[in-house]
């Protein structure tokens, strides 16, 4: 059994109450939401706090997906399962699906939530990848209530660094809703349940005349962040997809990620997954977006 | 999930039979499954203390000092022992099971990382992890040897400098077979095909990491041990030499186990640790190791490098197979082995072929990573034997142009020639391979699936099918050449019948999830008629038990299996003349009919054995010469091992676009001799062939440059989940041993031995359109990947 060294533990009651305590102990102390990556870095002893402050108690309060016509708000503690099985969210954006279908395990997914995702700041994080390519906001809490709304760019400071600032916590996430979209997200893991190789989401928006009104790619796990890559926004804009146009997304994923070598795999070979995925995903979110 | 191929029989066989062999549901399971198993962690005794250890964070450097003074302040802790502390108990190194020794807490360097430096004995398993924080090491960090091409070079840093004399990294040069007559095969062989091999390092990863429970009693001077052990009676003795305490003051207990895999033989430094924790603090000591310490530190398993060579004539008679190996033994040489076999079974790596000539020479050095070399459900080291002789065929095949399966059919050993001497010297029991291998042609639908794979190659899908036929040697062994430790390897068995006819068998053996309890009371009522629900089966406690060897290599059923029939079989004899008191007729009257003994031509005059336990220990004379009692003791000695085979083929799709392999179909087929309980073989195939897909796929222990393993976790370390296996397809045929008395075999580790050459070859025959002849597990998509761009490397 990996134990964690000695800290303090406190459920929070409110989210303001989190905060306030969060503001008075600093940077000794740590949200815990799902656990599922802070726990395992804290039994390592990769991390130590000396204050961990609960806010599971939030869930009710925190825990929601409301779609409406312009956009989705989706709350920090929104637990994996929940997102899996929304089919509302399903239908306004597929992508969160086909990712949670492929994030972790049953078990992870039943506690793990999507403001822990975020704000683990994990360039594999797969949901950091679904809410870039998505265009999201984040909206962010601090003392006395007032709240400031970032997009996803400037949320991820850099690999496990988040715009949320001390005393700060991340309350809801905002997916701009538009018409006649798809999206589709498809990772390459060594096995189930394990972190990706390489992941791509991509979410589409076609005009009237069946060009593209918008389009977006996320890619997670080959660069210091989930990126997004607006070079394959500009190249897809105005113009009629076809099988040229994804390679052409696909050669920029390519180009323009910056994967490293580890035990998942070869530089190279996620460059490639890059190219590939983004090729998949575009076709499928057409494929979606058309039917 | 699992389709079981095996049409005739239900689990009412045995009930259909009086008594005896056939599917029937484990008796270990209501315990098991209603999580009322007891395993070493879920011991507690009153007063109970907690032991951690410390670990080196490097891979090699010299230990300057330990200051333990902050950690021996901190609440809860009872004692901090060093190196220093066991050096003045004569207790820093012990003996490895290969006549090697090992640090038990290091007193001059580290090794490896993940050595263990120290340990806290504390209140509470937190304090006691708590404080090895506060242990203050100073270390002089050493270049580490880790490329094990590297580490006979001459400027290698030298690990072993504690070894007199020892001025390299080598640790042992083994050879087997005839040097000059292969070569003089290989001289007029029309066809010569060499292929470098490696068997990455893997690690067994039980669900159950290693632990302890020692609880020593100074006034009695005995020693109580709960460990997770494989071979109880032979950790009690290698206790008595190591600790010095008389052997019959130590008993040695292993509870439940949560899977061993070859994991659990070694005696590891943590076992020893928790002995001297509980004679320093006069108090039962509990050590547990996390996950991360069983990944980084204990018995790993295969890391062999291979150059394997064919010959053969051009219309693919196989002549001569030649191979240099390189091993990797880590810091210290642990491998677990019969003495005289330092490389194991390795031996047999002329597979199942009847060639004329065979070499090889092995090579095994020591590097700075975890020691071992530990047996891992690898039969001793028939795994890479296996391996290296299935692909290397394969290798032949695609340079002949020859389908594989009948390349292997053309050279397979025949059933006349048994017993067949190898050119390596093993006596192979029997065999008869082609019907095994027809068989599992016809569950796969080979030729269908050849045409499959023609048709989707136009297309330019990837799909591959392989093969792999193999024959293990279990069992060990014959005491006249196999000992670990001058231990001699047979087994005792004991029997007793009470008087109500219910039995108990004592064995030495120990399961880890394979089943004994059922098996071995199956074994008994076979040949005695007592149903397997009265026999109760003792195992796991050496103040119970008759000495043997324990449980691994497969030898359970072959050798303590063999005892527990011949016990049997005594106790039988025995019966049968208080039987032949009982009924007034000659013992040459009497005819055993399962479960009595009835006179000749009169049906009608019998005694149950039930009915001969109660007159064993009932009123009224028995015949002259006959004790009371109905029991029996057996010592068995194995006059040969037993040589279990099997057919595997292997259907993969690749996804060209992602390299991600899919393993579609499994079929195995597999000859163990006599079948005790089918669903038992089954589930042991089962688990072997999970696990083949794991080491083919997707498992490694790797290290970085500095020596940092980088399979710390599960996280890093994976292994295969449901989603990642097919329905697995089995098969069987039946071969008995003709010189084990039921004429079984063992399965234990056919499948882990056989399945990942079946599923490498598979690999390979997808990526044939490629131009890939070989490429090295693990075949994670990165890796096919690069195979893909005619570029595959080998993984370390
Ligand atoms: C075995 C395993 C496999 C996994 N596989 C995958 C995978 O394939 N793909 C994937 O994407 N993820 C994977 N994960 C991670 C999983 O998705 C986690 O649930 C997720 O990363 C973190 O969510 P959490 O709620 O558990 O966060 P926690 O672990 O509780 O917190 C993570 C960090 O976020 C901070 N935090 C949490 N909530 C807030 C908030 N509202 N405001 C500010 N800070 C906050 C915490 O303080 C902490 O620093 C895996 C995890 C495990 C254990």
């Amino acid at each position: 059994m990996q134990v964690p060294a000695p800290f303090e533990y406190e459920r929070a009651t409110s989210v303001d109450q989190a905060i306030g305590l969060l503001e008075r102990l600093g940077s000794s102390a740590r949200l815990v939401a799902g656990g599922h990556s802070l726990l395992p870095m804290m039994k390592l002893r990769l991390a130590n706090f000396e204050y961990l402050i609960d806010i599971n108690p939030l869930h009710a309060e925190l825990g929601y997906i409301r779609v409406q016509a312009d956009e989705v708000r989706i709350g920090a503690m929104t637990r994996h399962r929940e997102l899996l099985e929304s089919d509302e969210l399903a239908a306004a954006f597929p992508i969160f699906r086909d990712a949670e279908r492929v994030i972790a395990d049953p078990v992870v997914r039943n506690r793990g939530t999507l403001g822990g995702s975020l704000c683990q700041a994990d360039p594999s994080e797969d949901l950091s990848a679904v809410c870039t390519t998505l265009d999201a906001s984040c909206v962010i809490r601090g003392p006395g209530g007032a709240e400031r709304v970032v997009s996803m760019e400037e949320f991820h400071v850099g690999p496990y660094e988040t715009a949320v600032g001390d005393g700060e916590m991340l309350v809801e996430v905002h997916l701009p809703v538009r018409s006649n979209g798809g999206s589709a997200y498809e990772k390459v893991e060594r096995r189930a349940g394990d972190w990706a190789v390489a992941s791509a989401g991509a979410a589409v928006w076609l005009a009237p005349d069946g060009t593209f009104a918008d389009a977006r790619v996320g890619l997670a796990a080959v660069g210091p962040n989930t990126t997004g890559i607006p070079e394959i926004s500009q190249a897809l804009r105005g113009s009629t997809p076809s099988e040229e146009l994804y390679e052409r997304a696909g050669a920029i994923a390519a180009s323009s990620c910056d994967p490293a070598t580890d035990q998942r795999g070869s530089e190279d070979y996620k460059r490639h997954l890059a190219d590939e995925l983004t090729r998949r995903t575009l076709r499928k979110a057409v494929e979606r977006a058309r039917s | 999930m699992t389709t079981v191929h095996e049409r005739t029989e239900t689990f009412d066989d045995n009930d259909q039979k009086p008594v005896g062999y056939g599917r029937m549901l484990r008796k270990e399971d209501p315990r098991l499954i209603r999580g009322r198993g007891r395993f070493t962690d879920d011991v507690q005794l009153p007063g109970m203390l907690h032991l951690a250890i410390l670990r080196s964070p490097f891979a090699h450097a010299r230990v300057v000092s330990v200051d333990t003074s902050a950690a021996e302040a901190a609440p809860g802790v009872k004692a901090v022992v060093t190196g220093e502390t066991l050096k003045g108990l004569g207790l820093a190194w012990m003996p490895t099971l290969s006549n090697d020794v090992q640090a038990v807490l290091a007193t001059d360097k580290v090794r490896f990382q993940g050595q263990e430096v120290a340990f806290v004995v504390a209140e509470d398993r937190y304090a006691a992890r708590d404080a090895l924080e506060l242990i203050d090491v100073e270390y002089d960090v050493l270049d580490p040897v880790i490329d094990v091409r590297q580490a006979l070079a001459p400027d290698a840093p030298l690990i072993r400098d504690d070894l007199e004399g020892k001025t390299n990294n080598h640790c042992f040069d083994w050879e087997t077979g005839d040097a000059e007559a292969t070569e003089a095969v290989f001289a007029r062989a029309d066809v010569v095909v060499k292929q470098d091999i490696v068997y990455p390092r893997v690690h067994p990863a039980p669900m159950e990491t290693c632990g302890a429970v020692a609880d020593f009693d100074a006034v009695e001077g005995k020693l109580k041990l709960w460990s997770t052990t494989q071979a109880p009676h032979a950790h009690r003795t290698l206790y008595a030499i190591v600790a010095g305490l008389p052997e019959h003051k130590i008993q040695v207990i292993a509870p439940d186990i949560g899977g061993g895999f070859g994991n659990k033989v070694p005696i590891y430094p943590g076992y020893v640790c928790a002995i001297v924790g509980s004679i320093v603090t006069g108090k039962p000591v509990k050590w547990m190791e996390d996950r991360s310490e069983n990944l980084i530190s204990t018995g790993f398993a295969r890391d062999y490098i291979m150059r394997g060579e064919i010959a053969a004539t051009r219309d693919g008679k196989i002549l001569a197979i030649r191979t240099n190996v390189l091993a990797d033994h880590g810091a210290f040489n642990g491998t677990a082995a019969p003495v005289k076999y330092p490389a194991g079974f390795f031996g047999v790596f002329t597979g199942s072929y009847d060639i004329e000539a065979a070499y090889c020479n092995m090579t095994a050095v020591y590097t700075n990573k975890a020691p071992g070399g530990v047996a891992y459900a690898c039969s001793f080291r028939i795994t890479e034997a296996v391996y290296l002789v299935e692909r290397i065929v394969d290798c032949l095949a695609a340079e002949l142009d020859m389908d594989p399966a009948e390349l292997r059919l053309k050279n397979f050993i025949q059933p006349d020639q048994f017993p067949y001497e190898t050119k390596t010297g093993w006596v192979y029991d029997s065999g008869d391979y082609e019907p095994t291998m027809r068989q599992a042609m016809d569950i796969a639908g080979y030729a269908a699936l050849r045409a499959e794979q023609a048709e989707k190659r136009a297309r330019g899908e990837l799909m591959g099918i392989g093969i792999s036929f193999f024959t293990e040697a279990v069992g060990a062994g014959p005491r006249k050449n196999m000992d670990i430790l001058g231990l001699g390897m047979a087994d005792g068995c004991e029997l007793r019948v009470h008087p109500t006819g219910k039995a108990v068998v004592r064995l030495s053996v120990k399961t880890q999830g394979q089943g004994h309890e059922t098996t071995f009371a199956q074994i008994i009522a076979e040949e005695i008629g007592i149903p397997p629900a009265d026999i109760e089966v003792v195992h796991g406690d050496t103040d119970q038990t008759p000495f043997g060897l324990g449980t691994y290599g497969s030898r359970s059923t072959p050798v303590s299996g063999a005892a527990a029939a011949l016990v049997a079989r005594k106790v039988r004899d025995k019966a049968q003349l208080i039987a032949s008191a009982m009924l007034e007729v000659t013992v040459a009257d009497l005819e055993w009919v399962k479960g009595s003994f009835q006179v000749k031509g009169d049906p009608g005059k019998a005694v149950t054995i039930q009915q001969i336990a109660m007159r064993a220990h009932g009123a009224g004379d028995l015949p002259d010469g006959v004790e009371g009692g109905l029991e029996a003791q057996i010592c068995y000695n194995p006059s040969n091992l037993t040589y279990p085979h099997g057919a595997y083929i292997c259907v993969v799709d690749i996804d060209p676009g992602t390299a991600q392999v899919k393993v579609r179909r499994f079929i195995a087929v597999d000859d163990c001799g006599t079948r005790i309980n089918p669903m038992i073989i089954e589930g042991q195939v089962h688990g072997g062939l999970t696990d083949g897909v794991g080491m083919a796929l997707m498992e490694m222990i790797s290290f970085d440059e500095d020596g940092n393993c980088l399979g710390a976790s599960l996280m890093d370390y994976l292994i295969p989940t449901s989603l990642e296996v097919p329905d697995w397809e089995t098969g069987y045929t039946v071969t008995p041993s003709p010189h084990h008395p039921i004429g079984a075999k063992g399965v234990g580790e056919s499948a882990t031995v056989g399945s990942p050459p079946a599923i490498v070859n598979a690999v390979v025959d997808a990526l044939k359109p490629y131009g890939v002849r070989h490429a090295d597990m693990p075949l994670t998509p990165s890796r096919v990947w690069d195979a893909m761009r005619g570029r595959a490397t080998p993984p370390i």
